[in-house]
């Protein structure tokens, strides 16, 4: 049974429709990408699946049960970091975890024990007693996540995590998720830092203009829009000779050259580049360096939604 | 894990929460304690001390007495005031006279001294002077019956010293008798104040603590109430809204948290105020109805008003204006009397039926203070009742 079901999920502010039939699933211990430009519907989707924005039309269901904005038994099995940082910079790490912890029904005792085992997860016990507007960026950050796993949830949704944290305290909080999923944790994941939907997301889900346009593994996302492996080649002189016989080749779509560069497109960079290197080799040509470039997620996003993820 | 957190637990967690912030900002100290104290001290050094510092007032006196005593009083106590400048005294022929004087305002106060003055005070009994004052100017009126009081006490004094002086060397049980005598025996004269409310003052150290502490419980509460737009904007209100808590428990804490805030800054104000300037506000019981009350008004009004607002700042700056409004109209920062016409506006503002409660409180019994509180409480409900509807747009989807 997947731990989050949305089906047909629809949401209109006034003529506008902001999210138009959106579908996704995220199975135990998966953990998923949803990515798309600013504006094209994500923190909508979100909103309506943490249980704070009414939707028009659709399901989602956490755990096989409905989910509403006033089912409190499905809203207990989720936590979420939002994109900013959602704490109370002038109380403490300690007093902010305590105080959420009261709101998911822990009192007492049990507040105060899964605070303390909270800011352990999150290394910052050290500090647990130290008002947050007095930490980095990172540490505040932490925080944030830390929030968002009081009440032990099926599903942790982490909404531009790392926005505005150093490279270390980026890889602690990527290490942590994955720790997280290892244990069994779902992870609904949005960011704008691609490195980190490849080296996190089992599956992405590409958003824009409020539709889904497309899903599934990196691999599958290649396939299906069709992107061709790039190699580039740099030469000790002019390129010109050699590019009617490169584009020759078996599974070479188009050649291309600048001055001294060769750029070749093809389904299969790895196993056409032996009959590349020979022609260039038989050619006489000085080969100086040659790069594969397979493509990414990036590329993926860049062919669907016409943008760049940071735009 | 468990589902459904208590929402008894919820708001006490949200109240405590927002206390603790507002004890950490300083809010709580400053415009609960401080501010209230500093400018109810600074008014209370201004013009709370001697009368003669204050001229110009006008009070009118009609000698209704067949005897001489009267007389003594208006020449021998209010003309010497009147030469030297410290008031203006007009004698009027009767007491309608002097009463339509105070009322119309050409007169800040009035001694009516009846027809039996001094032969109630020759034969021991008890004599009224009666002081009407003109609720539009509490100063004046509150002089005029120091004045009163001034002269009962003396003339009490001087029937003791009289009564002790024949007896060069008394006999001990004589004396002792004497003495039980005088200290049982009622003063004879007896300064009554009018029985209107419009005429019934504080003294000035209870006015101005009350009213202080009033005025700037507002500003005290307004922290509260508005810090769910600030809730909002940095994404805890979103973090509340998406943990399994009834919505309505929010809203509910947000109000009660200004509610015990406003309580607790007039609970210590009045405490602090009765022994740092002898305040006297009154009937414990009786205050604090008209507290609760009042309070529950103004927080009530505080979140109507916010509820009106697109954000904290915006919040923040229409309380500041309510604040001053409601305190100035209501005479919380200058006596009513100074409106003139306007003066009738003052009855729209919580300011003027929690003075006025405590103005009854202090001449009358428990019972004086029920039309206030019951105005307090329904201004109180109704603000509630906006601030609910409007600020529950925030919590919802």
């Amino acid at each position: 049974m997947p731990v989050l079901e949305v089906r047909g999920v629809s949401k209109r502010y006034g003529k506008n429709l902001v999210v138009d039939d959106v579908s996704f699933i995220i199975e135990e211990g998966e953990t998923y990408g949803l990515l798309g430009p600013n504006g094209a519907g994500k923190s909508t989707t979100i909103g309506m699946i943490i249980g704070i924005l009414q939707r028009d039309a659709g399901t989602i269901r956490i755990d096989g049960a409905e989910h509403s904005v006033t089912n409190s038994r499905t809203k207990a099995l989720i936590g979420f970091a939002p994109q900013e940082i959602a704490v109370y910079k002038d109380l403490s790490a300690r007093d902010n975890l305590r105080f959420f912890a009261r709101l998911y029904g822990l009192s007492g005792a049990r507040a105060r024990a899964k605070a303390d085992e909270v800011l352990e997860m999150v290394g910052l016990s050290d500090h647990a007693g130290e008002a947050v507007s007095t930490f980095s960026g990172g540490m505040a950050r932490r925080v944030n996540i830390g929030l968002s796993l009081l009440n032990d949830p099926k599903l942790l949704i982490l909404d531009e995590p790392t926005v505005g944290v150093d490279p270390q305290s980026r890889n602690s909080i990527l290490e942590s998720v994955q720790a997280l999923t290892r244990g069994g944790l779902s992870v609904l994941y949005t960011t704008h830092y691609m490195e980190e939907a490849e080296r996190l997301c089992d599956r992405v889900g590409i958003i824009e203009s409020g539709r889904l346009r497309a899903e599934g593994t990196q691999r599958e996302l290649v396939a299906q829009v069709g992107e061709d492996d790039t190699v580039l080649v740099t030469l000790g002189g002019p390129a010109d000779k050699a590019l009617d016989r490169l584009r020759a080749l078996d599974r070479v779509s188009e050649v291309s050259a600048d001055g001294t560069r060769i750029r070749l497109l093809t389904e299969d960079a790895r196993g056409v580049l032996p009959s590349v290197l020979r022609t260039l080799t038989e050619e006489d040509m000085d080969i100086r360096s040659v790069e594969v470039q397979e493509p990414d997620l990036e590329a993926v996003f860049l062919r669907l939604t016409g943008k760049g993820l940071r735009e | 894990m468990a589902n459904g957190p208590n929402p008894a637990a919820v708001v006490t967690a949200i109240v405590a929460k927002d206390v603790r912030q507002r004890l950490r900002d300083g809010s709580f100290l400053v415009f609960g304690l401080l501010l209230p104290l500093g400018v109810a001290f600074f008014f209370n050094m201004l013009l709370g001390g001697d009368a003669q510092q204050r001229t110009g007032s006008t009070y009118a006196v009609v000698n209704g007495d067949d005897g001489t005593l009267g007389e003594n009083l208006v020449d021998g106590m209010l003309r010497p005031l009147d030469e030297d400048g410290v008031l203006d005294l007009v004698v009027v022929d009767s007491e309608d006279g002097a009463r339509e004087a105070v009322e119309d305002g050409d007169a800040d106060a009035a001694f009516l001294i009846p027809e039996d003055f001094s032969r109630s005070l020759d034969s021991g009994e008890e004599a009224v002077l009666t002081v009407v004052g003109d609720a539009e100017s509490p100063v004046a009126a509150y002089i005029a019956q120091e004045i009163g009081r001034a002269y009962a006490t003396e003339h009490h004094r001087i029937t003791l010293t009289v009564a002790s002086a024949f007896d060069t060397e008394p006999d001990p049980e004589a004396a002792a008798l004497l003495l039980e005598e005088a200290e049982s025996a009622r003063a004879p004269l007896t300064v009554a104040e009018n029985d209107g409310l419009d005429t019934r003052q504080l003294d000035t150290a209870t006015y101005y603590s009350a009213s202080m502490a009033y005025f700037f419980v507002l500003f005290a509460a307004m922290f509260n109430v508005t810090s769910i737009f600030e809730e909002r904007a940095n994404g805890t209100l979103a973090r509340m809204l998406a943990s399994p808590i009834p919505r309505w428990t929010i809203l509910t804490a947000k109000l009660s948290s200004g509610l015990l805030i406003g309580l607790v800054n007039m609970a210590v104000l009045a405490l602090a105020t009765t022994l740092l300037f002898g305040a006297e506000w009154g009937h414990p019981l009786g205050v604090a109805a008209l507290v609760l009350t009042g309070v529950l008004a103004i927080v009530g009004l505080t979140a109507a008003v916010a509820g009106f607002a697109s954000g904290s700042e915006q919040a923040a700056n229409w309380l500041s204006v309510l604040a001053m409004l409601l305190g100035a109209f209501g005479g919380a920062l200058f006596p009513i009397s100074q409106l003139n016409e306007l003066a009738v506006v003052s009855y729209l503002t919580p300011h003027r039926w929690f003075l006025e409660g405590l103005t009854d409180l202090s001449a009358g019994g428990l019972s004086a203070v029920l039309v206030p509180c019951a105005v307090l409480l329904g201004l109180g409900l109704v603000g509630t009742a906006v601030a609910l509807l409007r600020m529950g747009r925030m919590v919802k989807s």
